[in-house]
């Protein structure tokens, strides 16, 4: 009895608030929209017993989905949503290399400082973290005021509101996902393993291709998922430092439900999102799962 | 000159294959070898024997070039190699962890240095075959490391350092992590190999049984310093100071005076007791302090006095340790030294005559023992 | 032997003033006396002053606080059991959903989530407040706390709760009196996690809400939207300062418990 009640008690605020939420979001994707409180139709109900059922499932249609493939606003959104989490990741992944492996060659003694500073913007506003990028990318902000002391440039360049100011605020929020597996990785790594290919002939650059990064293979692919999955989603970043040409899913998604108030569509962009999603997430699980088995 | 035992040590012609000459090496404020001297001859099995700390393990990671001398120079066939980076070194080494590469599978950790000699697919391929036949590993070929036991990853090891050939194997406590049969059965193994492949070992231990079994010579270390280099049986039979007789197996160590009497030195160790008689070719001053080491199997143990025996002194059973092929007593003295005495057990156990608190006799020849200055 | 050359030097404080210098310059910036973010006019705590006397903030702040403590200590209550059903309960029927019902939210975008979790509100006809935002945090917050937990219960030597079994214990006063304090740590980690989750969420917290109550990141974002403000500067300055004082303290008693117990150790080796 009691296990039961252990089970049941979280298992059944999961079904009622995960699950069933779900349902609803694609049932909604199959209904259409209406001038009406809640704006869509049909509306169950339940009074006209099985008929009102039958009614209900023959006015259900992919007619939204056909709706998304016909304006290319959205494929476009979900090409550019994709390329934007793929670009980020890879250069994520060129900045955050680096310092984990510095971060795992220095004394241990330095080693639990250097996690908490990797750590501590995590705890960190995500919000601000984005605003503080405002500041600083804007005609006026300190970079170009820095560069046109620099005599670098002679006018103002225009990063904020660019695509160029969403990759770097994705690099800069999303760091910590990608040192932190990748450090933990490379500082599981054996010294002697190292010392093993020199002394088998290798040159330093060669030992750390043939030997790090394959060690460090989980860590990256970790890493890089843990950038990928939630940057497809974003919405913070693109709506402050983008413009109106960065197109993003999770924005056009905002901008369908709170700005047009279409529901309908907007449920069926969060089904098309997650079934995108499906892909990487299993990927992604599947590389943990095998972390796991050869921990033992 | 015919030679019939292999003791290139002896030959003053022969060119020694590795040279220290004066090294130093610190850490720090720690000095990990101190102003060390020592030449080791080609087809050596080299024992570097000590306790955790000594040196040894600088000692090899210099000749590997993971560490350069503070001071001094180390010579590889002739060469110096102060500036010479590990992956140019034609000297490999077998960690103590293996250090197996865990994302390659045994062949490919075996063919990882060949490969980075440019060598052609075909000829490593046939090395690497040759190498799997050496170590009894054919079947495992395809395996990850962590798919083979404990006794294969050794192999796999050892493979993976000799596939390249090299003129020097270093093997960083080669057996620590196996078990006590697999050691014994992996230390013929290793001499078998070494015989076969004639590539010089040097080899790191702390497992003074080990470096016996193995090794040609057996160099014992200790604060940086080498005490004694000779081969295992001048190790065990001539110990040059009582810390070698100590590391180097059980033994019973006695101090006193010495009195030179001709060849024979009498050691006086305690009032209203017999003078030790020894043999030695050192010169003692009367007087000197001297310590008398003497191994227990040289020690008699009996309940009747010996009449023949050079030294004889009574004493009262401790304890008996029974080992199964010995047993050795603990025997002690009115002066309240303890003496310990072995027998080897060629009689059935029930027909054992000293049991716990006997007056016994103990009794050794004047040759049993060794004269040590320190 | 450890190689830490130049060039991991170079890389170590490049990404780490990559990391910290925009904060910096927050933080020097909200004490500007200019109205202008960007042009420096001297030191000046008047922005300060400005945020502690806007009501609307202030407000937010307190909606925000309440949320946040309610949401995270139901989460840490649920997630703990979930994390103690996914490690102990063994095998029952829809284990496999339930797992996938832990892990999912991990990875779901908040778009997603905020979007769902309004249309079942509103299905469900339910008015939307701080309740309703409660809700939604608590179901996200519980999966990483029983994720924390989890991975502390992994490795918790069950024979401890088996010994306090057979000293006599109800199941639930073994989970009471011997696992409960053994995985302490990971369960306040687990709190404190749900509790910045929800500080920090704007997303699920903008679906989910209503007109009653607006959240400080709400109130943030719909105020950068339009630009940097020297007040939200401040405002910024006083969230990052409480963070770092509060990972910084927390560091520290970690490393405390830490030094004394090894101290306690090798004293307890020592012959009396």
């Amino acid at each position: 009895m009691r296990r039961f009640i252990l089970i049941a008690v979280p298992y059944l605020w999961l079904a009622a608030l995960f699950l069933i939420p779900f349902v609803i979001v694609l049932k909604i994707s199959l209904s259409d929209v209406a001038l009406a409180r809640p704006p869509y139709m049909p509306q169950l109900d339940f009074a006209a017993g099985w008929d009102g059922f039958k009614s209900f499932f023959a006015a259900l249609d992919f007619e939204n989905f056909w709706f998304l493939t016909t304006d290319d606003l959205y494929w476009k959104a979900y090409l550019s949503s994709l390329r934007i989490a793929l670009t980020s990741t890879v250069m994520t992944l060129l900045v955050g290399y680096p310092i984990a492996y510095a971060m795992a060659r220095a004394a241990p003694e330095w080693r639990p400082t250097l996690l908490m500073l990797v750590i501590l913007p995590f705890w960190t506003s995500f919000l601000i973290r984005v605003y503080a990028w405002m500041g600083i990318l804007s005609n006026e902000g300190l970079l170009n005021q820095f560069l046109l002391w620099l005599g670098v440039i002679n006018e103002p360049l225009t990063i904020l509101n660019t695509n160029t100011a969403v990759y770097i605020g994705i690099v800069y929020t999303y760091l910590p996902f990608m040192i932190l597996p990748i450090y933990s990785a490379l500082e599981r790594l054996d010294d002697s393993l190292l010392e093993a290919a020199e002394d088998l002939g290798c040159s330093r650059l060669s030992a750390f291709w043939l030997v790090t990064i394959p060690l460090s293979k989980n860590g990256i692919i970790a890493g890089c998922f843990l950038v990928f999955i939630p940057v497809i989603g974003e919405f913070v970043i693109p709506s402050l430092l983008g413009g109106s040409g960065t197109l993003m899913i999770g924005k056009v998604l905002w901008e369908e439900f709170f700005s047009n108030r279409d529901w309908p569509v907007a449920s069926a962009v969060a089904v098309i999102l997650l079934l995108i999603l499906v892909i990487p997430i299993i990927l992604f699980q599947r590389n943990e799962q095998k972390q796991r088995e050869a921990e033992g | 000159m015919s030679q019939t035992v292999f003791a290139p040590w002896e030959n003053p012609t022969e060119k020694p294959l590795i040279q220290f000459k004066n090294v130093t090496k610190r850490f720090g404020d720690f000095t990990a070898i101190d102003d060390l001297t020592q030449d080791i001859f080609a087809r050596e099995f080299f024992a570097l024997l000590g306790p955790s700390g000594c040196g040894k393990t600088t000692m090899m990671r210099m000749l590997a070039g993971f560490e350069a001398p503070t001071q001094g120079q180390i010579f590889i066939a002739g060469q110096d190699m102060a500036k010479i980076p590990p992956n140019k070194r034609a000297v490999n080494m077998m960690f103590q962890s293996y250090a197996l590469f865990p994302h390659l599978s045994v062949w490919e950790n075996i063919a990882f240095g060949l490969k980075r000699e440019g060598k052609d697919k075909d000829t490593i391929a046939a090395r690497v075959e040759e190498m799997l036949r050496l170590t009894r590993l054919s079947k495992f070929a395809k395996r990850k490391p962590h798919q083979i036991s404990g006794g294969q990853r050794q192999r796999v090891a050892l493979a993976r350092s000799l596939a390249k050939a090299p003129k020097l194997l270093l093997l960083d406590e080669p057996l620590g992590a196996l078990d006590k049969k697999l050691r014994q059965d992996t230390q013929f193994e290793l001499m078998d190999i070494q015989e076969k492949t004639g590539t010089t070992f040097v080899i790191v231990t702390h497992d003074q049984e080990e470096a016996m079994t193995v090794a040609s010579r057996v160099a014992v270390m200790d604060e940086g310093q080498i005490i004694q280099v000779a081969t295992p049986a001048q190790i065990y039979e001539a110990p040059n100071s009582v810390y070698v007789a100590d590391f180097i197996g059980d033994v019973n160590i006695i101090s006193g005076r010495a009195k030179p009497n001709g060849e024979k030195v009498a050691t006086q160790w305690a009032e209203g007791q017999p003078d030790i008689i020894g043999t030695t070719a050192t010169k003692f001053d009367a007087g000197q302090e001297i310590h008398f080491a003497i191994r227990p199997e040289k020690v008699a143990i009996s309940t009747e006095e010996p009449q023949d025996a050079a030294n004889r002194v009574r004493g009262r059973v401790l304890d008996i340790a029974y080992l199964g092929n010995i047993s050795t007593y603990h025997v002690e003295l009115p002066t309240g030294h303890v003496i310990k005495a072995q027998t080897a057990n060629t009689r059935r156990l029930s027909r054992r005559q000293i049991t716990w608190e006997d007056p016994v006799w103990l009794s050794w020849t004047d040759t049993a023992g060794v004269l040590l200055e320190r | 032997m450890k190689r830490f050359s130049w060039f991991n030097a170079t890389s170590l404080t490049l990404g780490f003033a990559f990391l910290y210098v925009p904060m910096i310059i927050l933080v020097i910036y909200s004490f500007n006396a200019s109205k202008l973010v960007t042009v420096w006019a001297g030191f000046s705590t008047q922005w300060y002053g400005e945020l502690i006397r806007n009501e609307e903030f202030l407000n937010a702040a307190w909606v925000t606080i309440k949320v946040a403590v309610m949401s995270s200590t139901i989460a840490t209550v649920l997630g703990t059991m979930a994390a103690y059903v996914l490690v102990r309960a063994g095998r029952f029927s829809g284990r496999t959903l339930f797992s996938g019902m832990i892990y999912a939210p991990l990875v779901m975008p908040e778009v997603i989530t905020g979007l769902s979790l309004l249309l079942l509100f509103i299905g469900i006809g339910l008015d939307r407040g701080v309740l309703t935002i409660v809700l939604a945090h608590t179901t996200f917050s519980m999966c990483y706390v029983s994720v924390v937990v989890s991975s502390r219960l992994v490795s918790f030597d069950k024979s401890l709760e088996e010994a306090a079994l057979d000293l006599g214990c109800s199941p639930f006063e073994a989970f009471r009196l011997v696992t409960l304090p053994i995985i302490a740590p990971a369960v306040i980690s687990g709190w404190l996690l749900a509790f910045t989750l929800s500080l920090d969420d704007l997303v699920i917290a903008s679906f989910t809400t209503g007109p009653s109550a607006t959240t400080l990141p709400i109130k943030i974002f719909s105020a950068v939207r339009l630009g940097v403000s020297p007040e939200i500067n401040a405002l910024s300055t006083i969230m990052i300062a409480i963070v770092t004082v509060g990972v910084i303290t927390a560091s520290l008693i970690t490393k405390q418990a830490a030094v004394r117990q090894a101290r306690d150790e090798r004293m307890a080796e020592r012959p009396a």
